[in-house]
């Protein structure tokens, strides 16, 4: 390695630091952002505003999708709340009447009749207005909740349908974030603006006709300031949606921080990172409240707005309703209705304005939904599957060509055929493309152009289930689930018996291990297999792996965490694994290459040699190089000198 | 989460707000570590500290509101001078006065709302950001142990919905609850003024109200429990399947997986549905209640009214006055259940917040640290665990010296060097630095003694230079160069922004090998007198351990070094070796010492010596690989 290599980047890297501020000192936090965050090809789902619209408009198909099926139901809805509205409505109405026209007969002495009439109309009212609003409630919630259903496994599906380039990209937090924070925006609003919203606007309607009906002058005069009001209302929900996105952005960052310092709790602590770490998550904090300061502010502008405009509404209607009533043109009970009235007028604006603000986080997290299920898998389904009736195993790649979306190339071109059954070794300097061919085989990616074959057909002319079946890989990431140790090995093959876990366990070296858990196979192996070392971990790996059975096994680095007893058991059990199966086996550690039939050098995306380890070694190329090296590394312990490689 | 709703101002704000502490995903599940309390009124008392740099400006808002508040109950008062005096009279002149009485409250009404909410939510998202900042700060404070035993689900949703319901409660909750008392308090009062037998029958008629809400809080309580609960499973279902995508896709396992997700989705909605069901009873009575009372008044008001005891303009002004009642009333029951909620917030809060963490840094330091570090009868279990993991572990390891740990999977090893920078405590000897206790010095103190570079390397989503300067932030460039080529991480100035590229989760995607030469690049950067070497170099090809292993001889030739081994070419780093069995060093010496004279030693490193000439293993296949193959499967091989 020559430093003179780096020199240039180096130097960038240089001029580009001045203005990082001292650790622990700056309050700029803005400018320091840039600093510690680092640069990366934002791939942002946080919208720009121009795209928005675009987005508004995938938003609006979904939300369509997800209401079609109850149309009916929502039609139904509409009635029920315009009958619970009426009954409201009716209420102060019957009051008036009450007044008007039961209190005189019977200060006249007419006996009580009317008025017990409006009483019980009243009753009536009331308890119309209970069922109804029960009944809406009920209805409500039950088409809330199943949308909510709908739009959960709805995306939770799409996710495990995208392909790995698209999670590459997205990253888990983000995936976290749609399915949780997201999806309860959206309950919330269909908890509660729905009705909030319609019984506001009926209100609105239903007032606005009732004040007509009882006076129309006087009416005119209340209904005066309401394209003020629209006008106001407006202003409002466009800046609350601007302020809106920001709090969810803001909120978005402090929870990726959150979440990463606290699962890297133990690099933060033994590298005293904690003061650092605070700074930053006060800042994002401080980001988070400035943008709920200013939608609050928002709200704080807003609601005693409404209430001014009808306050002075109030007033003037009294000014005006009191001349008139002077003058005897308007009853007394008209008056009195129409302050009450003028009150359910006010009210229903604060509503509108509290559901806008549901509304709009509820759609900033639509707009992201809906930009999640418009994203097409890369590697799409096929239409027309075909069967893969008992897969061999033969892989076949035909002018393959690949490169990364930003037109790198990583493989120029590969033709390539490895009958069924062969074990082959790929061998290469890191980044040389090995793992890139072994995830084409798995077709975790599609190739550029060219095709690969399993067994002569085309690996995107087969179903997810099928290629699967056939083809399973192991990498360094040994992830395991919350449950058992038999639950994770029994994960590839989730109807296999016990024995069968066990055997599998057993074969690979696994079960010694496993058996002197504190309850064998019953153990929990904890957050992400916390309870397991490294080590173990990946040996459940392989044990799922075997017991899946597949034709092709791909195994990447997997063995790199194991010690040499491990190793040891795993290579032993693999030559009985392997014995009928096609595998690809990638290893820095040549122990793991020796298993193989067939060894395939990669360089720069190219293979280089191609041929038996024996054969490699004899012609003194790459491979013989590398085994040297290889042999040296691990004899020097010994201090025997090197083997006879 | 949604700014904050105003019930004051907010018919409908009861069905979302209730809501919303079980509207978020998280963990509810049982917390392993934490005793359950439910102190609730005490712990939510406890958060008033939060408010007290606030005091003045909380006179402004408290004040506002009150006056706000009588505003709202004078204006119809107003409404019912004009009728019953100018009106009654046809007196004009008074009219405009009075009506202009009416618009001066209107606006100061408004303007006193604009003033309190302005002002409010300055001081309510202050206590927000604060609590959160003490949470964070305290996490990070706690250790491995208690964080091995929380989901960051579980933890994640405190210091989000959780704060968020304590914010509304502090802010709005209380305001609320007294001025609503309040509210009904005087409108009451002024009712038993106007006519005190109709108001004593809408005094009486907030009982109801009271205890029902009182008996619904604690059927909603459990439901609304129960559904938090739900969610935090599901969560992990989510955070699972997002993290280990790679896996659920190489089984081809999707299907499966929303499977579950499924099942949890399922059980979600159905206790959703309950919930519905309880809080649609509940809303719908406390609706009920006044209107039910205002028939009443009507009635019995008609009754005055034809007696001669009640004009005609108190009974309607009495009426409108009364209608100012129906939502204070029913916001009652819902303010009464978001205390409740609160509390609870609370109480999970201050689990995190009053958990002491064990591990507390001492008061010392080392003047000038040399690096001597030794495990005097050490012995470690974790919390509950029957078995030690580590027993009577004794080992000296002196400034400069390198030592190898060696042991089989899981003996240990990782365990035994986490005790050295304290991310586990000894559960009985010790381990001291120079002859200090580790536990006699202050954590920060400490851990700049000592680096380690893990084998699961952590990157956060921050710059390569971030990352690489964790543990100095004050590195140079020609030491963060230096640290670099020691790992052989050059590959980090190829990157697209060289070292100001994110990488991480976030950002640029790097091999498993990449990572944990960063890994091993931190650690040296950090310039520690004692390294730990985690298995550092398990994912490196051949050649790269090569020149990594011999930069690295460099660097603890200066510092006393602790290298976890699985390969005998890392035995090599180290000048001895300790040998780990069943949960205790049981040799330590020279590699080639132990490869002649312990049995164990020689299974857990031989296979990777092949061409080890060592006796029992017989003669090898012309390959030179594999010593250790029996004959058939070498036949089967070929």
């Amino acid at each position: 390695m020559s430093t003179t290599d780096h020199a240039g980047p180096a130097e960038t890297a240089g001029t580009a630091r001045p203005d990082r501020p001292e650790h622990g000192q700056d309050g700029q936090h803005g400018q320091d952002e840039r600093a510690w965050r680092g640069v990366a090809a934002e791939k942002d789902d946080d919208s720009p505003q121009q795209e928005s619209l675009v987005l508004r408009s995938q938003s609006r198909r979904l939300l369509g999708e997800l209401l079609r099926p109850y149309r009916r139901q929502i039609a139904l809805l509409v009635t029920v709340i315009v009958v619970c509205n009426a009954a409201a409505l009716a209420i102060p109405f019957l009051v008036k009447v009450g007044i008007d026209s039961g209190i005189p007969p019977m200060a006249a002495g007419q006996g009580p009749g009317t008025l017990v009439t409006v009483v019980a109309a009243i009753l009536v009212a009331a308890a119309v207005q209970a069922v109804s609003r029960q009944v809406f409630l009920r209805m409500a919630g039950r088409i809330g909740q199943n949308i909510l259903l709908e739009l959960r496994r709805r995306v939770f599906g799409h996710f495990q349908r995208l392909s790995l380039s698209f999670h590459d990209d997205y990253t888990s937090g983000r995936v976290v974030a749609r399915l949780t924070s997201d999806i309860e925006a959206i309950s919330e609003m269909l908890q509660s603006g729905f009705d909030g919203l319609v019984t506001a606007v009926l209100t609105l309607v239903g007032t606005a006709v009732l004040l007509l009906v009882l006076d129309a002058p006087l009416a005119l005069v209340a209904l005066l300031p309401l394209p003020v009001l629209l006008l106001f209302t407006r202003w409002f929900r466009r800046q609350s949606s601007i302020a809106y996105r920001r709090t969810r952005e803001t909120v978005a960052l402090v929870i990726v921080h959150f979440v990463e310092s606290m699962t890297g709790i133990r690099a933060v602590q033994a590298f005293r990172r904690e003061p650092r770490n605070q700074e930053i998550f006060a800042g994002l904090n401080v980001d988070y409240r400035d943008a709920n300061v200013r939608s609050m502010r928002l709200i704080a502008m807003f609601m005693p707005g409404v209430k001014l405009i009808g306050n002075i509404t109030i007033a003037a209607v009294l000014l005006y309703g009191g001349w008139r009533a002077i003058g005897g043109d308007v009853k007394v009970g008209v008056l009195a209705a129409f302050l009450l009235y003028l009150r359910q007028f006010y009210e229903p604006m604060q509503e509108i304005s509290q559901f806008y603000n549901t509304f709009q986080s509820a759609a900033a997290a639509l707009e992201k939904l809906a930009g999640v299920l418009d994203e097409r898998p890369a590697v799409a389904e096929p239409r027309e599957p075909v069967a893969l009736e008992r897969p061999r195993g033969e892989v076949r790649f035909e002018e393959v060509e690949f490169s990364y979306l930003d037109g790198t190339p990583v493989l120029p071109r590969i033709d390539l055929v490895i009958p069924a059954g062969q074990s082959v070794a790929l061998v290469g300097t890191t980044g040389a493309g090995k793992t890139t061919l072994a995830k084409l085989v798995a077709r975790f990616y599609d190739p550029v152009a060219g095709r690969v074959l399993l067994d002569g057909v085309d690996l995107r002319d087969l179903a997810e289930e099928t290629l699967r079946g056939a083809v399973v890989m192991v990498t360094q990431e040994n992830f395991l689930f919350t449950g058992t140790v038999a639950d994770n090995i029994r994960f590839g093959r989730p109807d296999a018996t016990m024995d069968e876990v066990m055997a599998a366990a057993r074969s690979i070296g696994a079960h010694d291990f496993i058996s002197a858990l504190p309850e064998g196979y019953d153990t929990q192996v904890g957050k992400h297999g916390g309870r397991l070392s490294a080590g173990q971990r990946q040996l459940v790996a392989f044990a799922r792996a075997f017991l899946a059975d597949p034709a092709v096994l791909i195994l990447d680095e997997a063995t790199s965490s194991l010690d040499v007893p491990g190793e040891r058991l795993v290579q032993r059990a693999m030559r009985t694994i392997l014995a009928d199966r096609t595998a690809l086996i990638i290893a820095h550690r040549l122990s793991t290459v020796e298993t193989a039939e067939r060894v395939l050098v990669i360089e720069g995306g190219r293979i280089v040699e191609d041929g038996s380890p024996d054969r490699l070694i004899a012609e003194e190329g790459r491979f013989a190089g590398l085994h040297r090296a290889w042999l040296d590394s691990v004899s020097e312990g010994s201090g025997a000198p090197a083997g006879r490689g | 989460m949604p700014p904050d709703t105003d019930p004051l101002e907010q018919k409908d704000s009861k069905d979302s707000t209730a809501d919303d502490t079980a509207g978020h995903a998280e963990d509810a599940r049982p917390v392993p570590a934490a005793p359950p309390r439910r102190r609730g009124l005490t712990s939510l008392w406890r958060m008033r500290s939060y408010l007290r740099p606030h005091v003045t400006r909380m006179v402004f808002i408290w004040l506002p509101a009150l006056v706000a508040t009588g505003i709202a109950i004078v204006i119809p008062m107003v409404a019912r001078k004009i009728i019953d005096g100018p009106v009654a009279h046809g007196d004009t002149d008074a009219l405009v006065p009075l009506a202009l009485l009416a618009l001066a409250l209107g606006v100061l009404e408004a303007g006193l709302i604009f003033a309190r909410r302005w002002l409010l939510s300055d001081v309510v998202l202050d206590v927000e950001t604060r609590l959160r900042d003490d949470v964070y700060r305290h996490l990070q404070r706690l250790p491995m142990s208690f964080h091995g035993s929380w989901q960051s689900g579980q933890l994640l949703s405190r210091v989000t919905t959780d704060l968020s319901v304590i914010r509304r409660f502090l802010g709005f909750g209380i305001l609320f609850l007294v001025l609503i008392t309040v509210q009904i308090v005087t409108v009451t009062g002024l009712l038993l003024n106007m006519y005190w037998p109709l108001g004593l029958l809408v005094a009486l008629s907030a009982a109801p109200v009271v205890i029902t809400s009182l008996r619904f809080e604690r059927g909603y309580i459990d439901v609304s429990r129960r559904v938090q609960d739900e969610q935090g499973d599901l969560a992990t279902v989510i955070e699972e399947s997002a993290v280990g995508i790679r896996t659920i896709k190489a089984f081809g396992r999707g299907r499966h997986v929303a499977g579950l997700f499924g099942e949890g989705a399922d059980k979600v909605y159905r206790s959703s549905m309950e919930k519905v069901r309880l809080s649609s009873k509940f809303f719908t009575f406390l609706e009920v209640v006044p209107n039910v009372t205002l028939a009443l008044v009507l009635l019995l008001g008609a009754l005055a009214v034809g007696s001669g005891s009640l004009t005609l303009g108190t009974l309607v002004a009495f009426t409108t006055l009364m209608l100012q009642l129906v939502w204070p009333i029913s916001a009652l029951g819902f303010i009464l259940v978001q205390g409740q909620e609160a509390m609870t917030a609370a109480d999970r809060v201050l689990e995190v917040l009053d958990t002491e963490p064990e591990i507390v840094g001492g008061s010392g330091e080392i003047e000038r640290p040399r690096g001597h570090l030794r495990f005097e009868g050490v012995e470690f279990r974790f919390p509950g665990a029957a078995e030690p993991v580590l027993r009577d572990v004794w080992l000296d390891v002196r400034p400069g010296e390198t030592v190898a740990i060696v042991g089989a999977t899981g003996s240990g090893k990782t365990t035994l060097t986490s005790l050295v920078p304290r991310l586990h405590d000894v559960t009985a000897g010790r381990v001291t630095i120079d002859g200090h206790d580790v536990r006699d010095l202050s954590l920060p103190a400490l851990r700049s003694l000592v680096a380690t570079a893990f084998e699961e390397p952590t990157l956060f989503s921050m710059s390569v230079r971030e990352n690489l300067t964790l543990g100095r932030h004050d590195a140079t460039e020609e030491e963060i160069e230096a640290a670099i080529e020691t790992a052989q991480a050059g590959f980090v100035h190829r990157l697209p922004w060289g070292l100001e590229t994110r990488i991480g989760e976030q950002g640029m995607s790097l091999s498993g090998g990449q990572r944990q030469r960063l890994a091993l690049a931190r650690a040296v950067l950090s310039r520690p007198r004692i390294l730990v070497l985690d298995d550092t170099l398990s994912a490196l090809d051949v050649e790269t351990e090569i020149l990594v292993e011999e930069a690295l001889r460099h660097v603890l030739r200066d510092a006393t070094g602790i290298v976890v081994a699985h390969r005998a070419s890392t035995v090599l780093l180290a000048d001895k070796v300790a040998l780990l069995l069943d949960g205790t060093i049981a040799h330590v010496g020279r590699h080639h010492e132990l490869l002649a004279s312990v049995p164990e030693y020689r299974a857990l490193l031989s296979a990777a010596l092949d061409d080890d000439p060592v006796p029992d293993t017989g003669p090898d296949g012309e390959t030179g690989l594999g010593a250790d193959m029996d004959l058939d499967s070498e036949g089967a091989l070929r």
